[in-house]
Parts: C-alpha cells; sequence; structure tokens
C-alpha cells in the first residue's frame, strides 16, 4: 500500500468507492437521527413526547422503523406498471445520494471536487422530480397521479427562482466550484454570502439583496422537496398520500431517504452558499498551525452544526406553518420569487461590475 | 486510458440503444423515459470530453425541464397511439431520406475535423481551444467567447425566445368576463374598518339590509 497503487486505475477506483460509501454511511446515520428529531421538534411544539419507547429517549425508533419496513411485503397493484414502479423509489434514492458527491464536507474532504459543482447541484436537484413522477404514473391509480402532476408543476415552477438565486452567489464568488466558494468566505462570520461577501465594510450594504436571497432560497428549497407547508403532491386531507399512497414496505423507505436526503441537501446548500459552509463563524488563524486532518475535522464540525441549525428550521416550518393551496403555492412561485431575484441578479450583476471594480 | 475507453462505449451504448428504444417502445410514457436515459448518456459523452459545463447545461434544460414538460404532456393526453403507426410503411421512404442525409452530414463532419482538424472561427486563444493550457475553465472560456464575439447573436437568440413566449401567452391566455377573479392585491388591503360592521340589536330584533 504505497502512494503510486492509489494512482492506478483499479487503486483510484477503489478510492473512490471507499470515500462514496464513508459519505452515504455518514448521511445514513445522520438520516436516521435527523428523522428522530423531526418527529421529537414537531411532538414538543404540540406538547406531546413524541417517539420514546424504543430505545433511551426514543433515539434507536429511526433502526426499529427500518427492520419494520424491510421486513413488510412488497406489494404491487394488479394495473401497475412493474418495472417503472419499482425504478421510481430507486431513483429517487440514487439522486438524493448522488447529489453528495460535489458537497465539500470539510476543507479538502470532498467526493469529487469538479469545477461544475453549482450546475451539478442544480442538474441532479432538477431530476429529482422523476423518481415521484414516474412512482405517480406507475402506480396506475388517480390520487397517486394527482399528487405526481402536482409535484412535477411545484418543482419545476420553484427551480426556476432556485436558479436565480444561485446566480446572484455565482456573481459574487465568480466560480462554479463549491469549495472555491466556501473557500472565499473564510475569517468570520460577516464575509458569508448572506452579507455580501468578503469585502471592505461597505460592501456589506448587499446584505439588503443577498439575505432576503437566502430567505427564497430557503423556502424554494422546502417547496423542491415537497416539505411542510409545501407538501401538496402528499397532502393526505385531499389526497390521501399523493404519489406514494401504493407504496409499501422497501419502496416506501427508498422514496422516504431519498426525500430526507434532499431535506438534508437543502440545508447544506444553504449553508454552503450563503452561510460559509465549514468556515467558522470568527477568524481561525490557530486552525494554520493544527495538522490538516484536525483542522479539516474543526470544519467539518461548523458544517455539521449548520445543517443540524436549518433541518431544525425545516422541522419547525413543518410544526407551524399551515399548508399553502394550490393557486398560493404557484403565485408564491411565479409572481413573487421569480420577479424578485430576476431584479436581485441584475442588481448584484451591476454591483459587480460598477461597486466592486471587477 | 482504461477507464475512460470503458465509460466511452458503455455511455454510447447506451446512448443508441435508449434512441433505438425511442421510437420502438409500444408505450410512449416509456419512449420519453428512454428519451431521458439517451439525454443523460449524451451528457456523460460531453464530460468525457471535457465540456463539462454543457454536460450540466443539457441536463438541466432538456432532462429537468424539457423532458418534464413531454412526459406531462404525454401522460396528460390520451392519443391513440396504434392509430398514429398507421402510416408506418408510407412514410418509411421520406423518413429513411432525412435519416440518411444526417448521417452523411454527420459522416461528413466527422471525416473533416478527423483529418485537417476543427475549423477556427476566429483567433483569440480562448476559442480555439487552448483553455487547457491558460487553466481557463470550461463555463469561463464559453461565457468570453458569447459575451464577446457572438454577443449579437446571443442577443437574437434572446430575442426569438421572448417573442415566442409572448407567443405562446397571448394565444393560451384568456380572461372571460363572467368568470369572477381572486384579486390578491384586494384581500391584503382589506382591514377590519373595511370588512366588518359593528350593529348593535334590541333584544328580539332582527337584522334587516
Amino acid at each position: 500500500m504505497n502512494a503510486s497503487f492509489w494512482g492506478t486505475p483499479g487503486g483510484w477506483t477503489l478510492l473512490t468507492v471507499l470515500q462514496i460509501l464513508a459519505v452515504m454511511v455518514w448521511i445514513l446515520l445522520s438520516l436516521a437521527f435527523l428523522l428522530l428529531a423531526d418527529r421529537k421538534i414537531w411532538a414538543g411544539v404540540q406538547m406531546r413526547k413524541g417517539p420514546n419507547v424504543v430505545g433511551p429517549f426514543g433515539l434507536l425508533q429511526s433502526f426499529a422503523d427500518f427492520g419494520k419496513f424491510l421486513l413488510k411485503e412488497i406489494v404491487i397493484p394488479a394495473g401497475a406498471d412493474k418495472t417503472v414502479f419499482l425504478l421510481a423509489p430507486l431513483i429517487a434514492f440514487t439522486l438524493g445520494f448522488g447529489a453528495w458527491a460535489v458537497i465539500p464536507l470539510a476543507p479538502g474532504w470532498v467526493v469529487s471536487n469538479i469545477n461544475v459543482g453549482v450546475l451539478y447541484l442544480f442538474a441532479i436537484s432538477s431530476l429529482g422530480v422523476y423518481g415521484i413522477i414516474m412512482g405517480g404514473w406507475a402506480s396506475n391509480s388517480k390520487y397517486p397521479f394527482l399528487g405526481s402532476l402536482r409535484s412535477a408543476a411545484q418543482m419545476v415552477s420553484y427551480e426556476v427562482s432556485i436558479g436565480f438565486v444561485i446566480v446572484t452567489v455565482i456573481i459574487l464568488a465568480g466560480t462554479l466550484n463549491l469549495q472555491q466558494i466556501v473557500a472565499s468566505q473564510g475569517g468570520g462570520f460577516w464575509n458569508w454570502y448572506v452579507f455580501g461577501g468578503p469585502g471592505p465594510l461597505w460592501t456589506k450594504l448587499l446584505t439588503v439583496i443577498m439575505l432576503p436571497m437566502a430567505g427564497i432560497f430557503f423556502i424554494s428549497g422546502l417547496a423542491e422537496t415537497n416539505r411542510p407547508p409545501f407538501d401538496l403532491p402528499e397532502a393526505e386531507s385531499e389526497l390521501v398520500a399523493g404519489y406514494a399512497v401504493e407504496y409499501s414496505s422497501t419502496p416506501y423507505l427508498l422514496f422516504q431517504i431519498g426525500e430526507y436526503a434532499n431535506i438534508v441537501l437543502i440545508c447544506a446548500m444553504t449553508s454552503i452558499l450563503f452561510f460559509g459552509g465549514w468556515q467558522a463563524p470568527f477568524p481561525t488563524p490557530f486552525t494554520a498551525h493544527w495538522s490538516p486532518t484536525a483542522a479539516s475535522f474543526f470544519g467539518f464540525m461548523w458544517f455539521f452544526a449548520k445543517i443540524i441549525f436549518f433541518f431544525f428550521l425545516v422541522a419547525m416550518a413543518k410544526a407551524i406553518v399551515p399548508r399553502y393551496r394550490y393557486d398560493q403555492l404557484m403565485r408564491l412561485g411565479w409572481k413573487v420569487f421569480l420577479p424578485t431575484s430576476l431584479v436581485a441578479v441584475v442588481v448584484v450583476a451591476a454591483w459587480r461590475v460598477f461597486g466592486m471594480g471587477a | 486510458m482504461g477507464l475512460q475507453a470503458i465509460a466511452f462505449y458503455l455511455l454510447a451504448i447506451v446512448t443508441i440503444a435508449a434512441g433505438f428504444a425511442v421510437v420502438s417502445a409500444r408505450n410512449p410514457v416509456h419512449s420519453v423515459l428512454f428519451l431521458i436515459a439517451a439525454f443523460f448518456s449524451a451528457a456523460g459523452l460531453f464530460v468525457l470530453m471535457g465540456a463539462e459545463f454543457l454536460a450540466m447545461l443539457l441536463v438541466v434544460v432538456y432532462v429537468g425541464a424539457v423532458a418534464v414538460l413531454f412526459l406531462f404532456v404525454v401522460m396528460m393526453l390520451d392519443v391513440d397511439f396504434a392509430a398514429l403507426r398507421q402510416g408506418f410503411a408510407r412514410y418509411l421512404p421520406i423518413g429513411g431520406l432525412i435519416a440518411g442525409g444526417l448521417a452523411m452530414e454527420m459522416v461528413i463532419v466527422s471525416y473533416t475535423v478527423a483529418t485537417t482538424g476543427a475549423a477556427k472561427l476566429n483567433d483569440t486563444p480562448l476559442a480555439s481551444g487552448a483553455h487547457a493550457a491558460t487553466g481557463v475553465t470550461n463555463a469561463e472560456a464559453i461565457g468570453r467567447v458569447l459575451y464577446t464575439n457572438y454577443v449579437y447573436f446571443f442577443q437574437a437568440a434572446g430575442m426569438v425566445l421572448l417573442v415566442a413566449m409572448i407567443g405562446a401567452i397571448v394565444l393560451t391566455l384568456r380572461h372571460k368576463p363572467s368568470v369572477r377573479r381572486q384579486v390578491i392585491a384586494d384581500q391584503v388591503a382589506r382591514t377590519r374598518r373595511g370588512g366588518m360592521r359593528v350593529v348593535s340589536l334590541k333584544p328580539g330584533e332582527g337584522v334587516s339590509e
């Protein structure tokens, strides 16, 4: 085992597979506890206790659910398109995890540090609609189909404003590489893009634009991942469970894991694009003397803490905000977010050309 | 080299097989799904060529938006596709002619590029594919050419799209005067003063408007 082995095609493949496995295991373990946290926060707001039977404080609840899902029978409706029906949850699951390949977890910790990382993320998240639309269609049933049509319209609508919000950050950062975007936000929380990015004091004026952009991004992210208050594709009071009505057992589990992976991804993207990713909120000159591994771990802790904070916001939104009506949802996406982000792109571009001196 | 060759042949085979399946699949929804697979593997081929920016745009625009709308329409429409297939023999000659013409053009282009190299439209170092040496990224190289040398074409393309968009809206937007529409601004501007009225009643007396 020396350095040259990792350079050969076989060694490179093995190394990449190991990295992918490490990231996936970390996400899956985090998801188990984030799912529990989601339910606990929801319960707390409603003055219930939430899951509290399996393990201390119900900590092992997600693992018990996992076992239950695996052991149940897979029911495929008689009129269903079998291949597409089973392919849909696989696609949802794969896309939920595929996007994590370019997420910079810490300085130097990223599976694939590609130059178009932001675009890759955007591309993968725009594919997320296929799992739902295929599942809804293949079920050959009314409610799943209605749910999937709603979902397709909703995701396509909110993607547009997400795209424009990402463009404002890209204009300020001047790069599509996620690791560079995070690296440029170092030195304290005032250098985060939500406060206008690095620069002298007067550039903080950009907070007026970037703070609403961060809000729009986060809210559009909720709509993109079908989270409450935008969970119309699975609105239980109207559509039973939307696209997931006919799903049971492992396929349903795959849908759920894919959905939660996407939610955590949106939290991660919000922290990377606007809140400094793995950068600490204060200057960290002391990490210069640390070993690279220790410095990376220090950064990873901050990144993880930010993800958990945004996940808390997502869970709170589910607990306290009532569900949108469909026309209100479309109005918010097309008539509020889209014009706002479009104007913001123009203003930020003008700022970049005339304000920052290129 | 080994990995790249394997990836190329895998993606190329998937692209061609999926393209063939698009026209041969019986179920139109399956056709669209195969079309998506073809787009996706074509994006993979772009990545292999080092054009990762184009690859991502292909996925975002075609797979993420255009194909979703295709799928949407195909699922909603109840078209009798068996009837559409009736004229297969009748359209075969002209279809074959077009396909043959396209194949000829591609062969000519590939042959010319392989023997004499790609044509240089201008002599700026970025446009002639020297970005690998200068360290300029894909997106930056495309942006520099697009917004300098070809800015008028770029703007014209934008205008064409704008006209198409306005045309689509004009064709579909209808206001029936008989339909009551929700006016959000009025609803938001509603205050307690205008929205309710306090009436003091004596016992046994009703309200008459």
